[in-house]
C-alpha cells in the first residue's frame, strides 16, 4: 500500500484530536472530537474551518487559455472578468462528465480547482487536448482552506467586500493568499489558497477567532448535501449528462449555440429521460447512495446518488436520479432500504436555503 | 454483587438483568461510529440466533449491523432511540441500550469477553 499523503495541516489535525481517514490517497480529517453534527451546525451558525488541500489546484497559462478551455467545458470562460470565477464541467464525447471544477480568471491565464479523485484524469485530459496551446502548471505545493459560515465575513473582514464567486490576492491574517468568496456548504464564506509553508500560520490565526472551529469531511458532505450541491462520483459521473444532473445553468446561450465542447450534440439534442431530484424519506431511516428508488407500483425506477442525515432538518435527505415524469415536487417515491420499501417524496432543492453573500 | 457485563468482538455488550439479557453497542463502538442519527431495532417477538443481524445503527457516515450477542427472543426494544438516537452516543452502555431478549442458553455467555478482556481487545485494535 502506498503511503497516504499528508496535507500541511496534518499535525494540527492530530493535535486537535481529529479522526483521520484515507480519502483519495490523502490522510484527511473525517471529524473532530465535537462530532460531525456539531461541526455541521458550526458552519450553519458561526464559521467552520475545513482543510481541503486534497483538492487539485493548477493553472492554465498563456494567451487564449480561456478560448482553449472552452473546447473542453460548456461554460462561458471567455466572458469571465478579472477577479471572477465560475463553476463548470469537463464534458465527454458521450455527453457524460469527466469532472466538475472551478475556473478563475488569473493574470496571464486561468486557475483551476478540480476534484482530488479526478486530478490525474483531468490533467491527462488537459495535456492531450490543450498541451500545445497552453502551459499546464500543477500547483501541488499549495494548500486550500475553506472558512464557511455566517461569521466568516467578520473573521476575514479585509475580504468582506468580495462579491460571491469573486477572488483576489491579498494578505489573510498576515499570510499571502488567494482568497475567493466561494465554498461547498451553501453558506457565505471563503476559500483560501496558500503556500504550503504558510498554511499552519493561517489556520492557527483563523482558529484564534472565537467564532471559528474545525470541521471535517463528514460535515462537509452533509453541508453540501443540504445545499443540493453535486459530489463527483456520486451525483455526477462519466455516464451522466449536465442536463440529467440539473446543471443546464452552467451552459449559457452562446456556448449552446457554438456547440463546440465535447458531447455538445449528444447533450443538447437528447432531452434527458432521467433527472437528479431531491427527496425526503419519511421518518428517520437514512437512504444512502445505491438504494433503489421505487415507483408507486414498487418497481425500481431510479437510485439514490447521495443520501444522509440533515442536521438542520433533523432527518434524512437524499438526491437521486428518477424518470423525468417522477421529478415534480410532491411526487411519492419509495426507497428500497435493506429490502424494505420506505415511503418518501420528491422535494425542491436545496433542502436548506443558500445563504450566499449577495452584496 | 454488581451485574456482570459481557462483550462481543463485534462491540456489542450484554448483561442479564432479572433473567432477561439487555443488549447494546459499546462505548468504544459509539466513539468509532461518531454521531448516531438512526437506529433500526428488531421486532418484538423476533427469534434471533447468536451473531445474527439484530439491528442497524446509522452514524452520519455509514450504516453498521448490530448482531445478537446470544440466541433468544426479543422481548423489548428501546423506543427512546426512535426520537433520540443520540442516546447511543451519550450513554451507550446504559440509557442507549438497544433490545432485551429472553435467552435460550445463558451458557453462551461463557464464550463472550468480560470487561477486562474487552478492554484488552480494543487496545489491540487502536
Amino acid at each position: 500500500m502506498t503511503e497516504l499523503i499528508k496535507t500541511p495541516l496534518h499535525a494540527m489535525h492530530l493535535a486537535a484530536g481529529a479522526r483521520m481517514e484515507p480519502f483519495v490517497g490523502y490522510d484527511m480529517p473525517l471529524r473532530y472530537p465535537q462530532g460531525s453534527v456539531a461541526e455541521h451546525n458550526q458552519a450553519r451558525n458561526r464559521a467552520a474551518l475545513f482543510d481541503v488541500s486534497h483538492m487539485g489546484q493548477l493553472r492554465l497559462m498563456g494567451e487564449g487559455a480561456d478560448a482553449a478551455l472552452e473546447t473542453l467545458v460548456p461554460g462561458d470562460i471567455q466572458g469571465l472578468g478579472d477577479g471572477a470565477m465560475r463553476y463548470t464541467l469537463f464534458t465527454l464525447e458521450n455527453g457524460g462528465i469527466l469532472d466538475d471544477l472551478i475556473v478563475s480568471r488569473v493574470p496571464g491565464g486561468l486557475g483551476l480547482v478540480v476534484n482530488a479523485a479526478r486530478r490525474r484524469h483531468d490533467t491527462e485530459h488537459l495535456r492531450s487536448h490543450l498541451g500545445g496551446r497552453v502551459d499546464i502548471v500543477p500547483e501541488p505545493d499549495r494548500a486550500l482552506l475553506a472558512l464557511q459560515g455566517p461569521a466568516a465575513a467578520a473573521v476575514l473582514a479585509d475580504f468582506a467586500d468580495l462579491p460571491f464567486m469573486g477572488w483576489r490576492e491579498g494578505e489573510a491574517c498576515g499570510v499571502p493568499a488567494r482568497v475567493s468568496r466561494s465554498g461547498y456548504t451553501g453558506e457565505d464564506g471563503f476559500e483560501l489558497s496558500v503556500a504550503g509553508a504558510d498554511t499552519e500560520a493561517l489556520a492557527g490565526r483563523l482558529l484564534a477567532h472565537e467564532a471559528v472551529a474545525w470541521a471535517g469531511l463528514d460535515a462537509r458532505n452533509s453541508l453540501r448535501l443540504e445545499a443540493g450541491l453535486c459530489l463527483y462520483g456520486r451525483d455526477l459521473d462519466e455516464d451522466t449528462t449536465p442536463l440529467e444532473a440539473g446543471l443546464g445553468w452552467t451552459m449559457p446561450k452562446r456556448r449552446r449555440e457554438e456547440r463546440n465542447f465535447p458531447g455538445a450534440a449528444r447533450i443538447l439534442d437528447n432531452p434527458p429521460v432521467r433527472r437528479r431530484a431531491g427527496m425526503r424519506p419519511e421518518g428517520r431511516v437514512i437512504a444512502r447512495e445505491g438504494s433503489d428508488l421505487l415507483d408507486s407500483a414498487g418497481e425500481p425506477v431510479g437510485w439514490v446518488a447521495s443520501g444522509g442525515f440533515s442536521p438542520v432538518l433533523g432527518g434524512p435527505v437524499a438526491m437521486g436520479y428518477l424518470p423525468l415524469a417522477l421529478t415534480a415536487p410532491g411526487t411519492e417515491v419509495a426507497f428500497d432500504i435493506r429490502g424494505k420499501p420506505r415511503p418518501g417524496r420528491v422535494v425542491r432543492l436545496p433542502f436548506v436555503p443558500h445563504n450566499y453573500f449577495r452584496g | 454483587m454488581a451485574v456482570k457485563t459481557y462483550y462481543t468482538r463485534e462491540h456489542e455488550w450484554v448483561r442479564i438483568e432479572d433473567g432477561v439479557a439487555i443488549c447494546g453497542i459499546t462505548d468504544y463502538a459509539q466513539t468509532q461510529l461518531g454521531d448516531v442519527v438512526y437506529v433500526e431495532l428488531p421486532e418484538v417477538g423476533a427469534e434471533i440466533a447468536r451473531d445474527g443481524e439484530a439491528a442497524v445503527v446509522e452514524s452520519t457516515k455509514a450504516a453498521s449491523d448490530v448482531y445478537a450477542p446470544l440466541t433468544g427472543t426479543i422481548v423489548a426494544v428501546n423506543d427512546r432511540l426512535e426520537e433520540s438516537p443520540d442516546l447511543v452516543n451519550e450513554s451507550a452502555e446504559d440509557a442507549g441500550w438497544f433490545f432485551r431478549m429472553e435467552v435460550d442458553d445463558e451458557g453462551e455467555l461463557d464464550e463472550l469477553m468480560d470487561e477486562e478482556g474487552y478492554q484488552a481487545f480494543v487496545e489491540e485494535l487502536d
